[in-house]
């Protein structure tokens, strides 16, 4: 990762305000951010590791471990809950086999929640490997289990 | 070769529209990707170019091609403008969404585009200012603030680096207009920026765009690049959130722009005055900024002209939750909470009773249909204790249950608290005990789920009660993911009574209210308080209303 680093600030910069971007970069690049590379990080844009730390565990985007293989992001917001999304989340979680928030043990689908994807007249809705999916219902949520099955 | 129109909205997408463009270009059709019009229960919506104008037919299937191009689809609905939904609105800010190909300059151009910025160019910085002022426009983002003011605040500060940022963070639940006018007419959203950076002497701009949009970003990045020419010297920027609904909040977003954790600062200094990298900073948000084209093109009388009281021009209305006709509705102030929910979206999509609309997304208040009779308008909001906010509206069914939505504002403000301030980081997580020692004390209130004789139009999530039912009281019992990470035990020593513990709720909030830097903690009393005044009987309670904090 540090060569990934070293290219990236080489082209877009170094200062502090880069550091939003080359996060989203790097988990672009490895699914994660891993805690092995704050050093490197903290180095490149001339912060502290405890300044780097800090920024990536303040937002819920960055993740410090591998995630699934397949990630479903479903909506828990009120616009999705007018719409019957607690009983679909319920309903994910066990045809998924994973709890909200976490991934499965075997690794291949991760449940996370969003707030909002801004679809809310058409709700419950997700994002299955970023690909949004609306009016979320029982066949629905059977599609998207066969889906990441794979 | 039928030339047709699809959007390519994330919403449109979400309902298939992606699919329907493969199936009409496969057919030999040339087709253009649109942003959405606005009406999801007519997508995927597909227009076909005639010589009588654009038809429309929706929703259409990707199966439904040759149907549509021979004019027998059932779905047909003639002139899209013409329907009652669109007849009636008045579309200042979104007028070209859904109409023109968004990324498509020369589109734009042909449908006046780029006016504003000419007319802006032709004038002198403070001229600017006095047309936005002239025109009344106050912050869209959900404060309200007068954005002349704002601007004039730069423009007085001294010369050198100053920048314009716009707010896309749209994290509000029910809300989406920022999402369909960046998907659907990113050059507006630019012109309005390039006229921002010229009234006030900015060189650079920054949108910030949360990571939840990526449509939005995407079609930004790209507008940006085919613009640049246009809105030179001044020059843009995409900058990604990364899921923190408190970067919504103006301060905080700056910090974030500046690589840091996402918190609020207290003010002042103002960021006009010191904002990002302490330069004076102009930060709108994308409607506030997408309405200054019309402002400076069409005169800001003809903005001003429209409006109720201090609330001028119009405000684009997004229906949401369960609601029948749910969308993007753009009209002046003054139009009442009972019209938009009943008339315009048709009341609950699965036909039963409406019982409560929480307006302004998680902060807002809840209203029962008492309140209906409310004007759109900040201060009649504010007066009935609540705010018009990003003007997203939710509706709920009788079904809801308002003690477990009260609990869910102040659990949302825990997970997305910055923790910068006591009031909010502590508050909000006592608040979710009061809510479950409420909850957990209130007499069994029936379930109040949907029959078997609702609405065929129903929602599909509706109609698998029976098994989804179960599981919903199951998990009901064990509580969300998010209460491992909150601090609770049973309480000893305290009066547990549902009257005492409403009062502390009461206290609480007043406490979260005065006390928080930001609106994350001051108005998640909002949705709390609102929910016990007008919902009494769900926290077990029967008392009258009490005043709420004002």
């Amino acid at each position: 990762m540090e060569e990934f680093i070293v290219a990236w600030t080489a082209r877009h910069g170094a200062t502090r305000d880069r550091l939003l971007p080359l996060l989203h970069a790097m988990q672009e690049e490895a699914g994660y951010i891993d805690d092995a590379w704050v050093a490197a990080i903290a180095r490149a844009l001339n912060l502290s590791r405890a300044d780097v730390h800090g920024v990536i565990t303040f937002y819920h985007d960055f993740r410090r471990v591998p995630p699934g293989r397949h990630v479903v992001k479903l909506c828990r917001a009120e616009s999705c809950q007018a719409r019957g999304s607690a009983a679909i989340e319920a309903a994910a979680a066990r045809r998924l086999g994973v709890a909200m928030g976490e991934t499965r043990a075997d690794g291949q689908v991760a449940l996370e929640p969003v707030y909002c994807l801004g679809l809310c007249a058409i709700g419950p809705n997700a994002l299955v490997d970023g690909r949004p999916v609306a009016r979320i219902d029982s066949a629905a949520l059977d599609r998207i289990a066969l889906e990441v099955a794979a | 070769m039928s030339r047709v129109f699809i959007s390519r909205d994330m919403a449109s997408v979400a309902l298939g529209a992606d699919d329907v463009a493969r199936a009409f270009a496969a057919a030999g059709c040339d087709v253009v990707r649109t942003g959405s019009r606005g009406l999801f229960s007519i997508e995927p919506l597909v227009e076909v170019e005639t010589a009588d104008g654009r038809i429309g037919f929706g929703p259409v299937g990707s199966g439904d091609v040759a149907a549509v191009l021979d004019g027998t689809h059932p779905h047909r609905l003639g002139r899209i403008e013409d329907l009652s939904f669109f007849a009636s609105q008045q579309r200042f800010t979104f007028a070209r969404c859904g109409v023109i190909d968004p990324l498509n300059l020369a589109d734009y151009t042909a449908h006046g585009g780029w006016k504003g910025l000419e007319t802006a160019r032709a004038l002198v910085p403070q001229q600017v200012v006095d047309a936005v002022k002239a025109s009344g426009l106050r912050g869209r983002g959900g404060a309200g603030f007068p954005t002349g003011i704002k601007w004039q605040t730069v423009l007085d500060a001294p010369a050198g680096d100053k920048f314009i940022v716009c707010n896309a963070d749209e994290g509000d639940s029910g809300t989406f207009a920022d999402r369909m006018l960046m998907e659907g007419d990113p050059f507006c959203l630019i012109e309005g920026m390039a006229i921002a950076a010229h009234a006030v002497g900015a060189g650079h701009g920054y949108i910030y765009v949360r990571s939840e949009y990526p449509f939005a970003i995407a079609t930004m990045r790209a507008a940006i690049e085919a613009s640049a020419h246009r809105i030179a010297p001044f020059t843009l920027e995409v900058r990604e959130g990364a899921g923190a609904y408190v970067c919504g909040e103006e301060t905080a977003l700056l910090d974030s722009i500046e690589g840091k954790r996402g918190q609020v600062r207290a003010k002042p200094p103002l960021p006009a005055l010191q904002g990002l990298f302490g330069r004076p900073t102009v930060i709108n948000n994308v409607l506030s900024l997408a309405a200054v084209p019309f402002i400076l093109a069409e005169g800001a009388e003809a903005y001003a002209a429209v409006g109720f009281g201090r609330s001028r021009g119009t405000m684009p209305v997004q229906l949401a939750g369960n609601v029948k006709h749910g969308g993007l509705y753009e009209i002046g102030f003054g139009i009442t909470l009972g019209e938009l929910v009943n008339e315009i979206g048709g009341g609950t999509a699965n036909g039963r009773p409406v019982r409560a609309v929480q307006v302004g997304g998680p902060l807002g208040a809840y209203f029962p249909p008492s309140m209906f009779h409310l004007p759109f308008d900040y201060e009649a909001f504010a007066q009935a204790g609540g705010l018009i906010g990003h003007a997203g509206i939710t509706v709920f069914d009788d079904s809801v249950d308002m003690a477990h939505m009260a609990r869910f504002a102040m659990e949302f403000c825990a997970a997305e608290s910055c923790g910068k301030c006591t009031p909010c980081r502590i508050g909000s997580t006592r608040g979710v005990e009061i809510m479950d020692r409420i909850i957990s004390a209130r007499p069994a209130i029936p379930l109040r789920h949907p029959d078997e004789s609702q609405d065929p139009e129903s929602l599909g999530a509706m109609l698998d009660g029976a098994a989804l039912d179960a599981d919903f009281r199951q998990h009901d019992g064990q509580g969300s993911y998010l209460d491992k990470a909150l601090y609770s035990r049973a309480p000893d020593r305290i009066d547990v009574s549902i009257e005492a513990q409403t009062t502390l709720l009461r206290d609480l909030a007043d406490t979260m209210k005065y006390g928080s830097l930001c609106a994350l903690g001051g108005f998640t009393p909002y949705p709390v308080l609102s929910a016990l005044d007008y919902f009494p009987e769900d926290f077990g309670a029967n008392a009258p209303i009490k005043e709420a904090a004002a």
